[in-house]
């Protein structure tokens, strides 16, 4: 049986559950969804989009869903602790993909902002939903969009009203927890209308030693002249499978930093697409990976500069240890008109062993000649004069090791822009360079 | 920015395509079609052993059962497979072929004087031997003689499967397999003339070798097969050209290029390519589908493949390297101009297997036109190649808001000591520089020019000097009119 058929399976037996415990607007899509992955199917890896991730095979075994909406008991405020230490952030969490109800009394926003429980949120104002909603992830070009758009019940929703600044970031953690091999659909849909200011860090956890599969699809919408910024950092465990498809579209003038960082993982795979469609706006994309044992990241970015006078900066860095695979794909299209387009591209990968692997892709489609895209990609190890250097001024090699590969992922690091966050994650990444991730400090969940 | 077109420039396009004229000259073309008939025709026609035709039977039953490929970015209006003669003699009036200079007909003597290629060895350029082939037979390859003297052999494939049967069998489809790719299939069943060049161990090629090839028939298609074989410790450069008269019915050229590199031994492969590209509206042009991979077999061996791509309606072809040697090297250097309705997919593949290899890619785009210009490329480092270097540069000037240019590179590692760089640039002729140049007293037009070769350069230089002349004239021409 193919991977897919049990989903279809499940989906045509259980279309009236996962309804009924869901909102209308979510419910609306869902048949089209399914028609999509019916037609579709998970993609192989001859699909040039899926090359490097064979997504039949962490389909393929028996997950349990909760369809049903059972409640864990679980009150994540008392057992999770790892919230960035001197950031005073408004923390809310998923467990699983629901929205957890706990609200913490720190966590206040301006008025008229909206961030909670998609599901509810859907309820009360319907129109403000379905006016986004699915607009950007096309179930009909990404079987695992397609996928989460049949079964996702719930996630999140950032609403930010015109010309509101949200000072203080928001924190989201997920948490995954079950007793059994588990599967989840998640989505996050984000709004920021014009001239609105935000930043959302987004942490995943696991909590325990089953095998989770994660399936998230997050909508952005970032209005004229909005800044926004979303961190996401992943610290799981070796038995989980995410697949996150990030999308965004960008009016005139916006300016949005897109930060993704998979410091322990089982196998990632993170598709990024972001439509510049308004005049001056910019995006920073940068990723950092660091994977050892058979951890695999993969991550495959779409720069879509549609209109003149935008502006891309793309990072990822990989160090790839143990029979780590890393896997790079970006593509930058510059469509006929878009003069003036500016796009940087770097993809710089350090491999430590020889079982490690590294696959890199860099794309550039220009229809427009007065532009400036560069792109560049390297394979390599640590320099061999720098060691050397280090060690004659009574480094030892270890160290000097580290220093360097610290050194070298943390350009990607620098490029946050909440200093608090910048110091917790050099903190993060020695640490993890040193073997001692992930416990972190007074966390009850990490073990 | 409106420039006046060069006047040089001018003058030279005004002529349009210089190599567009039709040779009219009795061909003998066989029936429209293929089918296994046609496979066993061509091989009775050639007088081929059985080995042969075995070997084209195969790929054509291969063949038949593949799907044409449609990955590449590239537009590509379908192609009858049964509206082409796969098979156009024009020496076919002589009975055994020619023996020498005086039995070639005349006319064809001709059309090659034209294309700036003297047959009459008294004529032509020293230090160069030419196999000149026209449609699908060789007309007359030059010099033979003299470069049997130090051992080398180069003569037409067809006649080296006569004469040194053992080996063309011990290389023949051992780099590129007929079941490599659709084209190499195609072209494994109905191959027909091309060169083939043997250098004994020890020996340095005192003369550089090329090969010059014509279609001139209507409806027909050219599979030309070459096959490059350097033994230990010798070293040969050879050279490429390809010229059609102007038609408006596109045209099929599908050949194949294999190289076997042995210890130490050196290959230089340069090509000039000037097929017929089309008319300004995009009507008619050749269809440059081309399998072209050499192996670095030996120790220490080195393939340098360097091309100036400036013909055709559609290249697609990806000259190649397999560094099996440890030790070996490998470079690739190409342009690739584009303009109106012209598109282009090439690249390069390097493929490490070899411990301590090294390769260099630099690719210069020029898009201008309507025209699309794509850079694919692959660099693999197996597990075993340790110590593998590799440097990719490919840089795309565009020339003109309507054309694209593209690049798609690939670097699959598979090994910790390997250090793999790629680097890309697009832009245009900024107006500082041109107006650097004006301030110097250089008019626009001269200063687009100046710019556009000066990029080139790294590419041209890499050419033997008879060619670096044509290939600096063909890159203006091609480039005609569209500055600006």
């Amino acid at each position: 049986m193919k991977a897919e058929q049990q989903y279809i399976d499940l989906f045509t037996q259980c279309e009236a559950l996962v309804c009924r415990k869901s909102a209308e607007v979510l419910n609306a899509p869902r048949a089209k969804a399914f028609a999509d992955f019916e037609r579709l199917g998970f993609p192989t890896r001859k699909d040039e989009k899926y090359r490097y991730t064979d997504v039949d095979k962490y389909f393929a075994p028996d997950y349990g869903l909760n369809l049903n909406r059972l409640e864990f008991p679980v009150n994540p405020y008392e057992v999770f602790k790892c919230d960035v230490p001197n950031m005073s952030t408004s923390l809310y969490f998923v467990v699983n993909d629901s929205f957890d109800k706990h609200v913490h009394p720190s966590a206040k926003l301006p008025e008229g902002v909206l961030f909670g429980s998609l599901k509810d949120i859907a309820a009360e104002h319907p129109e403000l939903v379905r006016k986004y909603y699915g607009k950007l992830a096309d179930t009909s070009k990404d079987a695992v969009t397609a996928l989460n758009t049949m079964f996702a019940q719930d996630g999140v929703l950032m609403y930010v009203p015109k010309n509101t600044v949200v000072e203080r970031p928001v924190q989201l953690v997920n948490i995954l927890r079950a007793d059994v091999n588990f599967m989840v659909n998640r989505r996050i849909l984000i709004v920021l209308e014009e001239g609105a200011q935000a930043r959302l860090l987004v942490c995943d956890h696991a909590m325990d030693e089953v095998n989770f599969l994660s399936t998230q699809v997050v909508e952005v919408f970032a209005g004229e002249n909005s800044v926004f910024d979303l961190y996401e950092l992943e610290e799981t465990h070796n038995s989980t499978v995410r697949f996150n498809n990030l999308y965004v579209k960008q009016e005139a003038n916006s300016n949005v930093l897109l930060n993704g960082i998979t410091l322990h993982n089982g196998t990632t795979r993170n598709t990024v697409e972001v439509q510049l469609s308004g005049r001056g706006a910019e995006v920073s994309l940068c990723g950092m990976a660091i994977a050892d044992k058979n951890e695999q990241v993969d991550n495959h970015t779409f720069i879509d500069h549609q209109v003149p006078d935008c502006t891309s900066n793309e990072l990822f860095k990989y160090v790839l240890d143990g029979q780590a695979v890393g896997a790079f794909a970006g593509k930058v299209l510059v469509r006929e008109g878009a003069q003036h387009t500016s796009s940087r591209q770097t993809n710089r990968n350090l491999c430590a062993t020889r079982e490690a692997r590294m696959y890199t892709q860099p794309q550039l489609e220009i229809y427009a000649d007065d532009v400036k895209c560069s792109h560049g990609a390297t394979v390599g190890q640590l320099d061999e004069d720098a060691l050397f250097y280090m060690q004659q001024r009574g480094i030892s090699l270890k160290e000097a090791r580290l220093l360097l590969m610290f050194a070298f992922v943390n350009e990607v690091v620098d490029h946050i822009r909440m200093d608090a966050l910048k110091d917790r994650l050099h903190l993060l990444v020695e640490k993890r360079f040193r073997g001692e991730l992930s416990k972190c400090r007074g966390c009850a969940i990490c073990k | 920015m409106q420039i006046e077109p060069n006047k040089y420039v001018k003058e030279l396009t005004q002529e349009k395509y210089k190599y567009g004229f039709t040779t009219d000259i009795h061909t003998d073309i066989i029936e429209k079609g293929l089918n296994e008939d046609v496979v066993r025709l061509i091989s009775s026609r050639k007088g081929e052993p059985d080995w042969l035709l075995e070997f084209r039977l195969k790929a054509f039953r291969h063949w038949q059962t593949m799907d044409m490929p449609e990955w590449a970015h590239l537009n590509i209006p379908d192609i009858d497979y049964q509206a082409i003669s796969y098979y156009a003699d024009p020496t076919a009036k002589k009975k055994d072929g020619p023996k020498s200079v005086d039995d070639i007909d005349p006319e064809l003597l001709k059309t090659f004087d034209k294309l700036g290629i003297p047959l009459e060895e008294r004529l032509a350029l020293s230090g160069m031997a030419v196999d000149a082939v026209m449609d699908s037979v060789s007309v007359k390859t030059t010099f033979k003689e003299t470069l049997m003297e130090k051992g080398i052999i180069f003569c037409s494939i067809s006649e080296a499967v006569r004469e040194h049967p053992d080996l063309v069998r011990k290389y023949l489809g051992s780099v590129v397999g007929y079941r490599d790719n659709f084209f190499a299939a195609l072209n494994s069943a109905v191959f027909s003339d091309g060169s083939f060049v043997y250098i004994p161990k020890g020996v340095r090629c005192p003369m550089e070798l090329s090969t010059y090839f014509r279609i001139n028939a209507a409806n027909t298609g050219q599979f030309e097969r070459t096959l490059i074989v350097a033994d230990d410790d010798s070293y040969v450069s050879y050279l490429e050209g390809c010229t059609a008269p102007m038609r408006d019915e596109n045209q099929l050229h599908a050949a194949i290029v294999e190289i076997v590199v042995l210890d130490r031994a050196e290959v230089k492969y340069s090509t000039v390519q000037n097929w017929y590209p089309g008319d300004a509206e995009g009507k008619g042009g050749v269809y440059n589908f081309v399998t072209k991979r050499g192996n670095c077999k030996g120790e220490g061996s080195k393939l340098s493949w360097t091309q100036v791509e400036t013909g055709s309606a559609i290249t697609w072809k990806y000259p190649s390297c397999i560094l099996s040697g440890d030790n070996s090297t490998a470079e690739f250097y190409s342009v690739a101009v584009t303009n109106n309705f012209q598109q282009a997919d090439t690249g390069t593949k390097m493929i490490h297997l070899g411990k301590n290899t090294r390769s260099t890619i630099v690719s210069k785009g020029i898009s201008a036109g309507r025209s699309q210009n794509s850079y694919r490329g692959l660099v693999r480092v197996a597990e075993k190649a340790d110590n593998a270097r590799n440097y990719s540069q490919c840089d795309s000037l565009l020339l003109g808001s309507l054309c694209g240019a593209h690049t798609f590179p690939y670097m699959d590692v598979h090994n910790e000591t390997a250090v793999v760089e790629h680097e890309a640039t697009t832009s245009k002729i900024s107006e500082d520089q041109i107006f650097y140049c004006n301030q110097r007293g250089i008019s626009t037009e001269d200063a687009v020019g100046l710019i556009v070769n000066g990029y080139a350069k790294e590419v041209l230089n890499k050419l033997p000097m008879e060619f670096a002349v044509e290939a600096q004239k063909l890159l203006s021409v091609s480039l005609e009119g569209s500055v600006g």
